[in-house]
């Protein structure tokens, strides 16, 4: 379902396993990307504010391919895109949450971020080794040997996905 | 078939169709927002999107605002600025510059949405234009930038939520006491993919400028927006205010069989004064609960408490008094209209004299950038919409959200005051208006 997503412009793979970065329920996006940072644009510098405030060895310590797992609710408060645009500058591979809200949803899926919405994402602890296959819909947990389902997108969201994204879409609307 | 809510008539309208919850559609956007830190990412949107030549769906219903770090507190942000002006003057979109106030102010101010309008806005706070009976949504930058070519977005239409609130509010109790509660009640994210709406005998009684705060935090619980019913109130606030002729035919109100999500019903006499407290807007309690609690800053501003009612009730309790020592006072219009009613009606005057610090118009210290941030310790009392961890400065600061009246009494004091043990006055919606030509 994903050719916009898994290896696109650059974009890590979800399939190869990545070191998960596990943060709790309700992280808005001022916990992602401090607002003093949010001046900038550009992916990379973005990037190396990520999490600065809550988590400050993220943004020096990640990997491109490592994931991010949250629990309830991740990406509330501003519609900032650049807080989606922060984890693609990280080269975070995928996020992986027990639920998202609206509009940072919206806004990973426009940037060819991929995102799970994984009932069963608690039971992934900092640190382990996972793996998504964003075809079957499938988190695989390797340092737990566990597996977790993760909700398919919505059919429209996949259509919308196939087509290249929403950018892809409007050229090809403004063309037509 | 059961009846239609207001968000479904208002987006079946919109996108042509027979839209029911959780249908996804595209839809006609009438107006589309976005300021100085959104606007530079949108841009580049729209310009992959279209081309070197690209043309705005419709320049006279684009608004561009410089508000969130107006004036400029950096290089970075003066570039920003710059690039919102000439993107703007490129396209011939409106523009509003530094000073001239937060987008969601100036958006109902001059009179660019209107009840049944489809308005996104790259800002989460857009959700306030359900105040007048507009569909307000908040959207990123790529939304955005898309939409600026087309004119169109797709939506899922979303469920919703109804609060009905009946009898009459307590003195010192206003619709931000109620949609603390609101939020505290069903939680952050109690109403993610569906929007709030408000009705019932108290709601029908609110002035606009205070239906306009039960919109704007819709956001803080995941809502896609936050309406109340056009009527007349609506109808005579918005000729007033912006000279335009509004026909409530064009608008929408739900159908009295609609279907909803949940219905949470309140008696208004029962609702104390509230406050959230750190760090999330759910922590929502009584303020007796935390009344005495010592404070370094008060913050009176933002597009949800900062208009010119919000302030002349904190002025009012302020009036020939002195703020608490060891104290300060920031207070951010929200917009210069309100800047310039506080300097003709004397208002200024009574802050400043009391000791308060006033500041050009914008979004000010809300989201942590400047004018006021708050250092490691500091304790904040705002009126505010969101107290998380760090929004307003140093992760070890906290930051109490209430009404303007709270703010105003717990002035006195120097601690966080019930502000039902001074008078307290409330606004109609004539105030704002009658004082400029």
């Amino acid at each position: 379902m994903t050719d916009a997503f898994a290896g696109d412009g650059g974009r890590p793979d979800p399939a190869e396993p990545g070191r998960a970065w596990v943060f709790g329920d309700n992280i808005d996006t001022d916990q992602i990307t401090p607002s003093r940072f949010i001046v900038s644009s550009d992916p990379d510098e973005l990037a190396s504010h990520a999490f600065e405030d809550l988590r400050p060895e993220f943004s020096e310590s990640v990997e491109s391919g490592d994931f991010v797992v949250a629990g309830e609710n991740f990406g509330s408060g501003s519609s900032r895109e650049h807080s989606p645009l922060s984890l693609v500058g990280a080269g975070v591979s995928a996020v992986v949450a027990q639920s998202f809200a609206r509009i940072f949803f919206r806004n990973a899926i426009n940037l060819g971020l991929p995102v799970l919405i994984c009932p069963g994402a608690d039971a992934i602890e900092d640190g382990d080794e996972i793996h998504v296959d964003l075809d079957a819909g499938v988190v695989t947990n390797h340092t737990r040997d566990e597996t977790y389902e993760a909700e398919a997108l919505p059919e429209f969201l996949q259509s919308l996905v196939e087509q290249g994204g929403l950018k892809a879409y409007t050229k090809a609307k403004l063309d037509g | 078939m059961s009846g239609k809510t207001l968000a479904e008539k208002l987006l079946s309208e919109k996108s042509g169709t027979d839209a029911r919850a959780g249908d996804y559609v595209e839809a006609d956007v009438d107006v589309a927002m976005a300021h100085d830190i959104t606007g530079p990412l949108a841009f580049q949107t729209f310009d992959e999107v279209t081309g070197d030549d690209g043309e705005l769906f419709a320049p006279d219903r684009t608004v561009f605002t410089i508000d969130h770090h107006a004036p400029a507190d950096g290089v970075q942000a003066a570039n920003n600025h710059n690039a919102v002006r000439e993107f703007a003057a490129e396209h011939g979109a409106n523009q509003f510059d530094v000073g001239d106030g937060i987008c969601h102010a100036v958006l109902v101010e001059e009179g660019f949405v209107g009840p049944g309008d489809l308005v996104i806005g790259a800002d989460s706070h857009s959700t306030t234009y359900g105040g007048i009976g507009a569909f307000g949504t908040g959207v990123g930058s790529t939304d955005l930038g898309t939409a600026l070519a087309t004119g169109e977005l797709w939506f899922r239409v979303p469920k919703t939520l109804r609060f009905e609130v009946d009898g009459d509010l307590q003195d010192g109790v206003y619709a931000k006491d109620l949609i603390l509660r609101f939020i505290g009640d069903v939680g952050f994210d109690g109403c993610t993919y569906m929007a709030a709406e408000y009705a019932g005998s108290t709601i029908e009684s609110l002035p606009i400028h205070e239906r306009l705060v039960l919109s704007n935090m819709a956001i803080e619980m995941g809502g896609k927006t936050g309406l109340v019913a056009p009527d007349e109130r609506t109808e005579s606030y918005l000729e007033r205010q912006t000279g335009n002729e509004i026909d409530l035919a064009d608008a929408f109100v739900s159908d009295d069989d609609a279907d909803y999500e949940a219905v949470h019903s309140y008696d208004a006499a029962d609702l104390a004064p509230q406050v959230s407290k750190p760090s999330n807007p759910e922590n929502a309690v009584d303020v007796t609960e935390v009344a005495g609690t010592e404070v370094d800053q008060l913050f009176v501003g933002t597009c949800t408490n900062g208009r010119y009612e919000d302030i002349k009730i904190v002025a009012d309790i302020l009036a020939g008094e002195t703020i608490a020592p060891n104290v300060r006072m920031v207070v951010v219009p929200a917009s210069k209209s309100v800047y310039q009613h506080m300097l003709q009606t004397g208002v200024f005057q009574t802050l400043t004299d009391a000791g308060a610090v006033i500041q050009s118009a914008g979004c000010g210290p809300c989201a942590g950038y400047h004018q006021g941030v708050l250092g490691d310790g500091d304790v904040c009392l705002a009126t505010a919409n969101r107290n998380f961890p760090g929004r307003e400065g140093s992760m070890e600061s906290s930051v109490y959200l209430s009404s303007p009246a709270t703010v105003g009494a717990s002035a006195l004091y120097g601690e966080i005051t019930d502000p039902r043990e001074v008078e307290t006055k409330r606004y109609d919606d004539t105030v704002f208006a009658e004082v400029l030509p």
